[in-house]
């Protein structure tokens, strides 16, 4: 064999090898379809999207998952509420405020963080922060959208901080040094010039760390309480998509309308995240700048 | 006017600081704190020895091994398609819309939420390639759940080899295959393990994944096979704190669980993160 022929076919080799990212996504895809689409001889789609009751063990049962849909959007707005701005302001503490030596700890923290199993802080909210919760505001359960949202907000704070501190990062010196010539302080460089010129990064790593949030599943498993209905105050019980879906899955009869309802449920979540990750790209894109000439 | 503007910066960067100080107070407290309730429970019988009596005495030995076969069989994986997948992106791809495409498919992979890893893995390899729920579907769920943090750090540590290793070597007449096995990957390995250790990390913390396609609430004996279901340390804690009948009387096994689950998971990064750092300090080049 010649020896570009053998170039070529390692090269196609290394080529086949980068797809295989491509083809999982596409066999989820084809899987959850395979398995979720059934359901859709039960129920017809306006009927299993905006359905107010998620009965699906009841006869005759009922499948609709606007609930866990809502469960899914409520948790995920609460947890952003909290999550963006700590996240961002640790992203600006470690590359406009921390010293050297404190930034080299303080990163690895953060790193430390996203590593946490999410099994770990579920277990967290139900053991410790629920109970206070319910002692404190004598509330029936503490099994809650408040106590689910603020560890979700833990858990999107390192994926906010980290892509939001390389943002800031890639903001050219001169950028500063023009600002603080002009007499401008400290302060009003990092509101007016450093974090408008990072602003598609922090946008890209806000959105990441909402769809964090909303796949996020041991977390709301375990501490958002399970109730299938449109909560009402932050008090209130919530049974986000991934929650129904981890545990019912167990109990569903294989391939009974069950089975196929959760699947389905996959479906939506996977879409609803996939949107927030394309949005993502796009912005961290479209926005992206090409050397200091160009801003 | 001028005390103003100063006044303003202090103020704000004082909120920044105690933000920062926040995130990093919880962290610690919170590990101090399932240390100092786990520690007790921790003794070699506890890491040695199967559970007894519905789970409510004896160790979590099974679960541990679990955990290290379904984080191997990841690793096994996605460690040989992440390296390959990242020379591609580095080495070999132009820029075009088909790079573009394959990137937009690894970032939307890596945000793939973990339950519906499940799923899939429930979907493929349980139900449609008949594996059942085993440790060859599980690790198969986990590698491809992980395939997308190998790939980003093997692509970045291959990046950082300066483009002058590469010439020089083309230069001397070197074929291009030689030169990424003899100069290119060399010179990243150190990088691309630091990426992978990363996600044994991740992969030994996941529960969702492994929910439906490997982990058994609890094992008689332990699995002679890849295609036995095996007890895991995540999915342990999870059953021991929410379906169990003693689950106030477990608490202190509980917390023993999750040490164990912590001390490994964030043993493992921060073998990562030292190892990381001392490669970016050395900087041979």
């Amino acid at each position: 064999m010649s020896r570009s022929a053998r170039e070529l076919i390692i090269k196609l080799f290394f080529f086949a090898c980068a797809l295989v990212s491509i083809l999982v996504l596409g066999l989820i895809v084809i899987f959850l379809f395979m398995e979720g689409l059934p359901v859709f001889h039960a129920v017809s789609p306006g009927d299993f999207l905006f359905g107010l009751e998620w009965y699906p063990t009841y006869d005759p049962p009922s499948f609709g998952i606007w609930p866990l849909i809502v469960g899914s959007l409520v948790v995920t707005l609460f947890a952003s509420l909290i999550a963006i701005p700590l996240g961002i302001f640790a992203a600006i503490y470690i590359s406009e405020l921390a010293s050297p030596p404190v930034k080299e700890l303080f990163k690895p923290v953060i790193e430390l963080l996203a590593g946490l199993p999410s099994v770990v802080l579920g277990f967290l909210g139900m053991a410790v922060i629920a109970p206070w919760l319910q002692e404190t505001f004598d509330i029936p359960t503490g099994l809650n959208i408040l106590n689910a949202s603020v560890i979700l907000a833990f858990m999107a704070i390192p994926t906010i901080a980290s892509i939001s501190e390389d943002a800031i990062y890639a903001v050219p010196q001169e950028f500063k040094e023009a600002s603080y010539a002009l007499g401008a302080t400290k302060f009003e460089t990092t509101m007016r010039v450093i974090i408008p010129a990072a602003l598609s990064g922090i946008s890209t790593a806000v959105i990441l760390g909402m769809a964090r949030a909303i796949g996020e599943t041991m977390v709301v498993l375990m501490v958002a309480g399970g109730a299938a209905v449109i909560p009402e105050s932050i008090f209130d019980s919530v049974r986000p998509m991934p929650a129904s879906i981890a545990a019912e899955m167990g109990e569903a009869p294989f391939r009974s309308n069950h089975y196929h309802a959760l699947f389905a449920t996959g479906m939506v979540l996977f879409f609803l995240t996939l949107a927030f990750n394309l949005v993502a790209d796009y912005v961290s894109h479209k926005f992206k700048e090409v050397g200091s000439a160009t801003l | 006017m001028m005390r103003w503007r100063y006044l303003k910066q202090t103020l704000f960067f004082t909120i920044v600081r105690a933000a920062a100080l926040v995130i990093a107070l919880s962290i610690f407290v919170f590990i101090a704190y399932i240390v100092f309730k786990g520690y007790r429970v921790i003794s070699w019988d506890f890491l040695t020895l199967p559970p007894t009596d519905s789970m409510t005495k004896g160790g979590i030995m099974p679960a541990i091994l679990g955990t290290f076969y379904l984080t191997a069989g990841a690793i096994a994986i996605a460690l040989p398609l992440g390296v390959t997948a990242a020379v591609y992106l580095s080495e070999y791809a132009g820029q075009g819309g088909l790079l573009r495409i394959i990137r937009i498919g690894i970032n939307c992979l890596a945000g793939v939420p973990s339950i519906v890893f499940g799923l899939f893995g429930l979907g493929l390899f349980v139900v449609f390639l008949k594996f059942g729920s085993c440790i060859l579907s599980g690790s198969l769920t986990l590698g491809f759940l992980i395939l997308p943090t190998i790939i980003g750090a093997s692509e970045e540590s291959l990046k950082a080899v300066p483009q002058t290793f590469r010439e020089a070597s083309l230069g001397l007449g070197v074929s291009k295959w030689q030169t990424i096995s003899r100069i290119v990957l060399p010179a990243a390995l150190p990088g691309i393990l630091t990426g992978s250790i990363l996600g044994v990390g991740r992969a030994a913390g996941e529960t969702a994944p492994i929910m439906f396609t490997a982990a058994a609430f609890f094992t008689v004996k332990l699995p002679s096979s890849i295609f036995d279901e095996v007890m895991a340390l995540p999915y342990h804690v999870y059953v021991l704190a929410t379906a169990g009948t003693h689950i106030e009387k477990t608490r202190p096994i509980q917390f023993g669980t999750i040490l164990v689950l912590i001390a490994l998971v964030l043993g493992i990064d921060l073998i990562a993160i030292i190892i990381r750092s001392r490669i970016r300090k050395q900087k041979r080049w």
